[in-house]
């Protein structure tokens, strides 16, 4: 039992606050998000050259070979940082599916990614699924040697700066069947693929995207034919652990500047933070951010020891309680703030953006917790008895 | 970073385990499962086999009787412990009286005491809390006059756990007037038999009358029973309200009053049990076990420093927080699981419930502990 860094992990943690102290000013962070893509192309390069790209990948593959803890370390400074950049939709999602899926294909399109040649972007949620990567109702016909996709997907994040998107399409099965979903590596130019670019609530882009009768060759073909879901799963448990740790950054700034805010802030004729009830309430913030902090590790720890169904619950159960946490910490700092809480100006009103966007992805609270009530149910009938652990 | 047991802490569990089969006795057992009292033989019984292990007094130095486990080794034995239903509760001589022994006390009153909180020789109380001094004990009143022949007691004691079945009570008492209240205290040693003491015991919710109040009338002590110096006694007590914190914060009894809770809807005896379906009682009873694996992990990371000897950080302070809430709200869901039989005088499930509502009071309330860590963490 260590929860020290290694010294690896203490390189990246190092060079990720580097980065994130020299060339992440508020400023920086503006002109990226003002202009087209929504991030800056200058800092994916950056990223490439410092190896972060291929965090997960194996060091055959060229990659750093890290896991669910390192993608924890960087999230967490990433989320004090405000980084924009897409690292969890293109590096830990797409990234963990294309190296999970093995094949010449996605090894090709892996080796890309991590040259920061090429975005790969995931679209998996649909008009009418919700958070549910199951339900698929995009159609992957087969015809020839190619197949034809169509179908609309939601939520795309940065498919406006992909040039690849990984689409979950239905080749078999009923529409809530885990059974008979196929993930194809489609071209984002290719002719009959249509976006309708969006900035989200926290001044990041994502897109819907639609398929129209899309030509996508077999051996596009990420994984195998109609067993795409255990990867898709499996990406979307580290994407979630993912935004779990950048939330558990983001939390960290809010309780600190809140502190702050209380100590300086007079009235009455004395600080603010003087008075009980809002220590209290500073207290439940903290609170919420160590226990946030250790199931985000929890959920790490999870995955990185590899048994799927132990990672699915801890993972949901992660992602259900930092979707509440996240909301009690933003709602008291703006509270505990005052009116200046509610004004633009303030710093800390891009990390309360963040924040509650991160509620929503990858599944809120309600759902991540039907989520983690049905991995527990299944790992009971699995084990003939209650289990928990 | 690297979260799985060692080798070696695997089979130190494996240790443990047989130790518990041959200890506990199902009866016992079955007793702390169902939430029922457990009599004071049964502790005794129990801490006799665990003291020749060796295994009293995990906490203490190994020079003294401890165990010279990690950190880890100790929350893997506590979990243990939780796990196999061994009697809850602890020795408070030996938790919290012998650190401070062995910190602050003479050569005598270590050679003298140590050996016999080992073998339950004699049964301690805490004497804090007062009828006026709660949340503020600083403000306690109980009067110790030192003397040619040591010192006159007056004054009277509350909340006191067990001190019906207690011999001993070590105790905080005023010995001066100074303008901060905490330099007049000083830690006592009272032998319960003494003439001028009394016991009153206080029947609670759950109808046991597990706490009493003591009063001390012209209790004549020997100076001898003075630990440490006078005046310093509030140093030592808090320090040792520490360890207890630590004690509280058991979310091993939460793992295992958690698992009871699901074998119970699972496998229902007797009563009709429709609860599992229930879609509200199966979402609150998910939060709480993801609390739960929260608390957990922050338990693991304190642990983790402890035994990288760093000071307890801000993990540990909190944990008697998060833990003695969690520990209420599954008692809650677990009375809430039986039904209309929770109503019945003397369920145990009810009774669980009634009783675990103290545990966000003693030992400092959690309001107290939301203000000390507002000023010792957050700076406030």
């Amino acid at each position: 039992m260590d929860f020290e860094l290694s010294p690896e992990q203490a390189l990246i943690k190092d060079s990720v606050d580097r980065f994130v102290a020299d060339e992440y000013g508020a400023e920086q962070r503006l002109a990226s998000t003002g202009g087209e893509p929504g991030f800056s192309r200058a800092h994916w390069v950056k990223f490439a050259e410092l190896g972060w790209l291929g965090l997960l990948a194996a060091e055959d593959d060229g990659g750093f070979g890290g896991g669910a803890v390192e993608t924890m370390i960087v999230m967490e400074a990433f989320g004090a940082g405000l980084v924009v950049e897409p690292f969890i939709p293109a590096v830990v999602v797409a990234g963990t599916l294309l190296a999970a899926a093995g094949g010449a294909a996605s090894a090709a399109l892996l080796a890309d990614a991590i040259a920061g040649e090429r975005i790969v972007a995931l679209a998996y949620a649909e008009p009418r699924s919700g958070y549910d990567p199951v339900s698929v109702t995009t159609t992957a016909r087969v015809d020839g040697g190619d197949f034809i996709v169509d179908g609309q997907k939601v939520a795309v994040p940065y498919a406006c700066a992909a040039d690849t998107i990984i689409v979950s399409a239905r080749t078999d099965g009923a529409v809530d069947s885990t059974a008979g979903i196929t993930l194809l590596a489609v071209d984002s130019h290719a002719p009959g693929v249509e976006r309708r670019d969006y900035v989200t609530c926290d001044e990041r882009r994502a897109s819907q995207v639609s398929f129209a009768g899309v030509r996508v060759p077999r051996s596009a073909m990420v994984g195998t034919l109609g067993d795409g879901f255990p990867l898709l799963a499996e990406s979307l448990d580290r994407g979630s652990a993912g935004v779990c740790a950048e939330a558990v950054g983001i939390m960290d700034v809010l309780v600190r500047s809140t502190v702050d805010f209380l100590k300086t802030r007079v009235q009455f004729g004395r600080p603010i933070g003087t008075f009980q009830a809002l220590q209290h309430r500073a207290v439940d913030m903290l609170i919420q951010l160590e226990l946030g902090r250790a199931i985000a590790t929890h959920a790490a720890a999870a995955i990185d020891d590899g048994d799927p169904s132990a990672r699915s619950a801890a993972t949901a159960a992660a992602k259900a309680f930092i979707a509440d946490a996240g909301r009690f910490v933003t709602e008291s700092a703006i509270q505990l703030h005052g009116a200046i809480g509610i004004t633009e100006e303030l710093p800390i009103s891009q990390y309360v953006k963040r924040l509650t966007a991160i509620e929503h992805e990858f599944g809120d609270a309600g759902f991540s917790l039907g989520r983690y009530m049905s991995a527990m149910e299944q790992n009971e009938a699995a084990q003939g008895g209650p289990a928990f652990g | 970073m690297d979260f799985r047991l060692t080798s070696g802490d695997i089979a130190f569990r494996s240790e443990v385990r047989v130790f518990l089969a041959g200890a506990l006795s199902p009866d016992v057992q079955a007793k702390a499962r169902h939430a029922e009292p457990i009599s004071q033989a049964d502790r005794l019984e129990w801490f006799s086999k665990l003291n020749e292990r060796g295994w009293m007094a995990p906490s203490w130095p190994e020079a003294y009787g401890g165990t010279g486990w990690t950190p880890i080794q100790r929350m893997i034995f506590d979990e243990e412990c939780a796990e196999a239903w061994a009697p809850p509760g602890i020795s408070p001589g030996v938790v919290m009286l012998g650190p401070v022994l062995i910190a602050h006390g003479s050569e005598e009153q270590r050679s003298y005491y140590l050996p016999r909180l080992l073998r339950s020789d004699d049964w301690w109380c805490q004497g804090y809390s007062e009828p006026g001094s709660g949340s503020d004990l600083a403000s306690l009143q109980t009067r110790a006059v030192r003397d040619a022949n040591g010192y006159l007691v007056n004054g009277q004691k509350i909340w006191i756990t067990q001190a019906d079945l207690a011999n001993m009570m070590f105790c905080l008492v005023r010995t001066s007037d100074e303008p901060k209240k905490q330099e007049g205290i000083s830690f006592l040693l009272i032998d319960m038999t003494s003439t001028g003491v009394t016991v009153r015991p206080i029947r609670t919710l759950n109808g046991e009358a597990e706490i009493c109040e003591v009063f001390l009338d012209d209790v004549r002590i020997p100076a001898g029973n003075l630990v440490g110096r006078e005046g310093e006694g509030w140093t030592y007590a808090t320090q040792l309200l520490e360890h207890e914190r630590t004690a509280v914060g058991s979310i091993g009894r939460s793992r295992a009053a958690l698992a009871r809770l699901r074998s119970i809807m699972a496998a229902p005896d007797g009563s009709v049990n429709k609860f599992l379906p229930d879609p509200v009682f199966a979402q609150r009873l998910a939060r709480v076990e993801i609390r739960l694996r929260a608390a957990r992990f922050l338990q693991l990371r304190a642990v983790s420093a402890a035994s990288a000897g760093e000071r307890p950080g801000r993990e540990s302070s909190l944990l008697k927080i998060v833990g003695s809430e969690l520990m209420q709200e599954i008692a809650h869901l677990t009375m809430t699981a039986n039904g209309y039989a929770a109503n019945e005088k003397q369920s145990p499930a009810t009774n669980g419930y009634f009783d675990s509502r103290k545990l966000s009071i003693f030992s400092g309330s959690n309001e107290i502990q939301r203000s000390i860590v507002a000023k010792r963490i957050l700076g406030l």
